[in-house]
């Protein structure tokens, strides 16, 4: 975590995940964090070093019991504390998807707004080196789907930490997806308690051709896409959505309207992804300005499968994005 | 010995008036959804009310429960008012949960009721994590966690009391043991017949109490609750009692026979507590009879209040998604 100079640090995302808990922790004492293996700093080393500043009453290993993880989330948010549940992988939250869609989800409204519940889920989502069908997934759908749940989704260090450090504050419960391929990926990180509020998306690259929508690992595929399309004089405007829900539908719209032709960009499932969701919003409000139909880019109709080339040919990645562009584009 | 033994009389009587107020409600309650005057569904705690008052007695207004599906019982012996209660069933502005929850989904935080839940088992972990919280917090306060024989299958339950006990937090988990499952009785479903045998695989007390009986509804509780302040850690008591409605009001039961529910009845538990007042000289006839007519006046209130208030306005129904949108 070398100080480079007075404005920025660099540090990999995880680190700067760690550093947002850190500074969460340090500020509110109501701040703990709850999961499997985080005295030993996480399976990515999301955690590491907090044990040693905060101590086990603060930083508690969880059994493997994802049900019990995420109710004594949800019963410690309700009565007083800021809980952060850790689950390693995003399909371990499958056996707290009560705790999850029917308690922290529900309770404030289902009681009529008596309580809040300031609770945060990190899970570890997407692909990575083969690891098959029950630890690649990307089920950020099935989270986006339930109101009463907050979903962000960041892709580089400094939207890491400032994300999580705004889903800690937050008084509602805030899912927070780390994909697995960018957990070591370093990068720059303002100085201070850098902070960035939900509901706010980023132009990455502005452009007058197209607009490319995506999140999560796909905007780092992306960004890679997009300098090929320059290559090939197309003008790509990139917004990075980082939080789901809420969802900043006013930055993608006024970027729409200008370029006429969108590309909506994720890992996880095309058919009822969440980008069918930013798809259909933009056709009900922006209709007339479209000059192509919109296309989407997401993994193809499967369990992710093990073997390398299987697995490449399910999940989409910067040529799909390329070949997406160029389809919106009328250039194939 | 007196059945009341250390108890005073003064909680005695208190718990044989939350009792009568249970009744009271529920009966009512029961008329009303046959009336066709209550949306949805409504589980009845008819036949169980000593497990809630006893239970309830035995803890502070800070402390916390979690309940059920059939949670009525509970919310009035933890001290919620019967008129907030009775408009949430109707779903009405002035419910307990403004008409978002209704009976399956009773609360009221001011008074440690964190809810009524319609998930089996579904409230333990909650217990749990707010034992955690009051440890955290340095505030003395438990939690109990209510249930059913059901319950006591779901993973949850597991989970809760491994997750508990490790860390010996203040917590009671209380199966109230009505001997069905939904339709299912439990001989049918569950590997063992005495439910707190389940406590061992997890180095915790477990108790088998007459449910029945308010006088050891409370003492258990009691015992369990001062363990669990004084960091002890996590009680299962089994608290045998018997649903005397269906599932459901409405059900047809089916599954057992009407004879079996009358030979029940003779363990009616407000009947046998008001022998034991009577016997011991804690209560006339005519006290007894004001207990039930009060209660009767302040359900008459909480049906008219209900019956009277507002029902929500639709442009309000997307309130409290969110605390704040963003």
């Amino acid at each position: 975590m070398a100080q480079r100079d007075g404005t920025t640090r660099r540090m990999s995302f995880g680190q700067a995940t760690v550093d947002a808990m850190r500074s969460a922790m340090r500020e509110d004492d109501r701040v703990v964090v709850l999961g499997e293996d985080i005295s030993w700093g996480g399976n990515f080393g999301q955690f590491r070093g907090l044990l040693d500043e905060f101590g086990p009453d603060r930083v508690i290993d969880m059994p493997i019991s994802e049900a019990i993880i995420m109710a004594v989330g949800v019963g410690a948010a309700v009565t007083g504390m800021r809980p952060v549940a850790s689950m390693s992988f995003v399909e371990f939250t499958l056996g707290a998807m009560d705790e999850i869609v029917n308690q922290a989800a529900k309770f404030r409204y289902m009681f009529g707004g008596q309580v809040s519940v300031p609770l945060v889920l990190r899970a570890s989502d997407g692909v990575l080196r083969s690891s098959a069908g029950q630890h690649s997934s990307s089920l950020e759908g099935l989270f986006t789907h339930l109101p009463g749940l907050k979903v962000v989704a960041p892709s580089n260090p400094a939207d890491a930490r400032g994300l999580l450090r705004a889903a800690i504050a937050d008084d509602d419960p805030v899912v927070y997806l780390e994909n697995k391929r960018i957990t070591a990926k370093r990068g720059p990180v303002p100085a201070g308690d850098h902070v960035v509020p939900l509901g706010s998306a980023a132009v990455r690259r502005t452009g007058s051709d197209l607009t490319i929508v995506t999140y999560s690992v796909m905007a780092l595929h992306a960004e890679k896409a997009c300098a090929r399309l320059a290559g090939m004089g197309i003008d790509t405007e990139l917004i990075e959505l980082r939080s789901l829900v809420p969802l900043d539908l006013d930055t993608v719209l006024s970027s729409v309207v200008r370029t006429g032709r969108v590309v909506v960009a994720h890992e996880a499932w095309e058919f009822g992804g969440f980008g069918a969701e930013v798809v259909a919003a933009i056709t009900g409000q922006a209709f007339d300005r479209l000059r192509a139909a919109p296309v989407r880019v997401g993994a193809a109709q499967a369990p992710i499968p093990f073997s390398p080339p299987l697995e490449r040919a399910v999940v989409p990645g910067e040529d799909e994005i390329v070949a997406a562009a160029r389809e919106v584009m009328g250039l194939c | 010995m007196r059945l009341t033994g250390t108890m005073s009389p003064g909680l005695s009587l208190g718990i044989h008036r939350t009792m009568v107020r249970i009744r009271v409600f529920e009966s009512r309650v029961e008329e009303l959804f046959k009336a066709g005057k209550l949306p949805g569904f409504v589980h009845t705690y008819i036949g169980q009310e000593a497990v809630a008052a006893g239970v309830c007695a035995a803890l502070n207004r800070d402390d916390y429960i979690t309940s059920t599906h059939r949670g009525h019982g509970h919310a009035i012996a933890k001290g919620m008012e019967l008129g907030p209660i009775m408009a949430e069933l109707y779903g009405k502005a002035t419910g307990a949960c403004r008409g978002r929850g209704g009976s399956m989904h009773v609360a009221d935080f001011s008074v440690g009721m964190l809810g009524a839940n319609g998930i089996v088992a579904g409230g333990l972990g909650i217990a749990t994590g707010a034992a955690l919280s009051a440890r955290y917090r340095g505030t003395g306060q438990v939690a109990v966690g209510f249930f059913g024989d059901g319950g006591i299958n779901k993973g949850t339950f597991h989970e809760a009391l491994n997750f508990a006990a490790t860390h010996r937090l203040g917590v009671v988990f209380v199966c109230e043991n009505n001997q069905y499952a939904q339709f299912t009785s439990r001989l049918r479903t569950t590997s063992v017949e005495d439910l707190s045998v389940r406590a061992a695989a997890y180095g915790i007390p477990g108790i088998t109490v007459d449910g029945n009986d308010p006088a050891a509804t409370y003492r258990q509780t009691l015992e369990a609750v001062a363990r669990a302040r004084e960091g002890g850690g996590p009680t299962l008591l089994n608290m045998e009692t018997y649903r005397f409605g269906g599932h459901y009001v409405g059900d047809a039961e089916v599954y057992r026979a009407s004879a079996e529910v009358e030979a029940r009845r003779e363990e009616d538990p407000i009947l046998r507590w008001e022998r034991t007042l009577t016997n011991e000289g804690l209560m006339a006839a005519g006290a007894r009879d004001a207990v039930w007519a009060e209660a009767g006046e302040e359900v008459s209130a909480a049906v008219s209040f209900a019956e009277e208030s507002p029902y929500p306005e639709g442009g309000t129904a997307l309130e409290n998604v969110f605390t704040r949108i963003r």
